[in-house]
């Protein structure tokens, strides 16, 4: 009776699983990222995965020349905190939040577009506990209206 | 998921819950295993960028949202016509997937557009007309009555009427992307991406593309073609991307003959502003035929996405 109920959780789980845990990272972009951006008016593109302990995630768009950017890249708080690189297509790294505190916005302004890659990766980190750990991580972008 | 969660669950089941999560897509990403390799190709602009591609987990292509399109059209100059837009008589004439998806996305870059430019009633109608294609294709509450009773209470407050296009736009997108249909998602993506393009090149018409912005930015987007192309590349798999990939494949041979030049950047960070400058600088090399050609394709283009 009880290999039953435990067979029929997982399957319920297998499920339904992938649309609630994306559910959670719609919201979780929605009202914990999206917040990170203001006073940048959010471009309205949507970029969030479920990433565990261990896992990177790249980003390629291109940027445009005399326009505002703000990149806000934010995880779930069970995650240790995030860490992104901003590169150029000379593999050149532009910016790094691991040598700034692991901030989650950074702000730039290009004199020339540019194709960027925004390198993510969930670090290993002492002390989570010893379960796998995974959660949302988005990366969000926001631009200053000129007029 | 919290860890506590993990920790009272047996381990069998446990396991089954990390691979039910490590089976969920999320976003307009693609997760990348050792055999899934990507044409590299397009571009000799993005070669080097695009190069590492295959090593990572979750790849993102990210295209100039509708909103960041009708920003840069106007930052560049441009003044608006409504004519450019597409009828939102023609909303009735959409009943495939395909054709709702694309002008979904054509759709909310004439919303956004129109928005800049303060044009509050066509706003409205605009963004009528992309409820319509997003109820369509059964995207569940993206747009509803409430937004458009928002965009019409925030008449005059464009900052907020911005917020509303991007978080309908965004609620789009995640919706499809999380009900496991990136492949409409990419497709809205490229219409939209298309009707900017479409309307910043008919917009510079006959004028000298000497020293002219929004020939500038026109040309910039041999930079984000290359990603449409990856974005379209990933979906293959679904036949309405393969149509528009070879649709859209079209535009290569145009973009190819234009050539753009960039020095290496230097980030220059500034304390006061919180802002660093990337210096760097560009030339572009483009004939009036090569600009000419690239408007006559856009043009078929939209048109058949509209048709």
């Amino acid at each position: 009776m009880k290999k039953i109920f435990h067979f029929t959780v997982a399957i319920a789980l297998l499920t339904l699983l992938p649309l609630s845990v994306n559910a959670q990272c719609k919201g979780f972009a929605k009202k914990i990222c999206k917040v990170e951006l203001s006073p940048y008016i959010h471009d309205g593109n949507y970029h969030a995965a479920i990433l565990t302990v261990g896992e990177e995630a790249e980003l390629y768009k291109t940027f445009y020349s005399d326009t505002d950017y703000r990149i806000a890249v934010c995880g779930s708080v069970n995650l240790p905190d995030i860490e992104f690189r901003v590169i150029d297509s000379d593999r050149n790294v532009l910016y790094s939040n691991k040598d700034n505190e692991y901030a989650m916005t950074w702000n730039f302004r290009l004199e020339a577009s540019q194709q960027l890659k925004v390198f993510v990766k969930v670090p290993t980190a002492e002390g989570l506990p010893e379960e796998i750990a995974s959660g949302c991580v988005a990366i969000m972008f926001g631009f200053l209206d000129k007029n | 998921m919290s860890n506590k969660l993990f920790s009272l669950m047996p381990i069998k089941l446990t396991a089954i819950l990390i691979i039910a999560v490590s089976m969920a897509g999320c976003g307009s990403e693609k997760r990348k295993s050792g055999s899934d390799e990507l044409s590299l190709s397009e571009s000799e602009i993005s070669a080097g960028i695009l190069e590492d591609v295959n090593s990572a987990k979750q790849i993102f292509y990210s295209l100039p949202s509708p909103l960041e399109t009708a920003m840069l059209i106007k930052n560049a100059g441009a003044s608006y016509n409504e004519d450019l837009l597409n009828s939102v008589d023609n909303t009735s004439n959409y009943t495939t997937n395909k054709s709702m998806a694309l002008n979904l996305g054509i759709y909310t870059t004439d919303l956004s557009f129109a928005s800049l430019f303060d044009q509050t009633q066509t706003s409205i109608l605009y963004m009528n007309a992309a409820k319509r294609m997003a109820d369509g294709l059964g995207i569940l509450d993206a747009i509803d009555n409430n937004t458009i009773d928002m965009l019409e209470e925030n008449i005059n407050n464009r900052d907020r009427i911005m917020d509303i296009i991007s978080e309908t736009f965004m609620n789009s997108s995640s919706f499809l992307t999380e009900n496991e249909r990136p492949a409409l998602a990419s497709i809205v993506l490229v219409g939209g991406w298309v009707e900017g393009l479409y309307i910043a090149s008919t917009l510079v018409g006959d004028a000298n593309i000497e020293g002219n912005k929004l020939v500038e930015r026109i040309v910039d987007q041999k930079l984000s073609f290359d990603i449409v192309m990856h974005l379209l590349e990933d979906n293959k798999d679904n036949i309405d991307v393969a149509e528009i990939l070879t649709e859209i494949g079209d535009l290569k041979s145009t973009f190819d003959k234009i050539i753009i030049t960039t020095t290496s950047i230097q980030a220059v960070p500034d304390e006061e502003t919180n802002v660093t400058v990337l210096k760097s600088k560009s030339t572009i090399e483009i004939t009036p035929e090569v600009f000419q050609e690239l408007q006559e394709k856009v043009k078929m283009l939209r048109s058949n996405f509209i048709s």
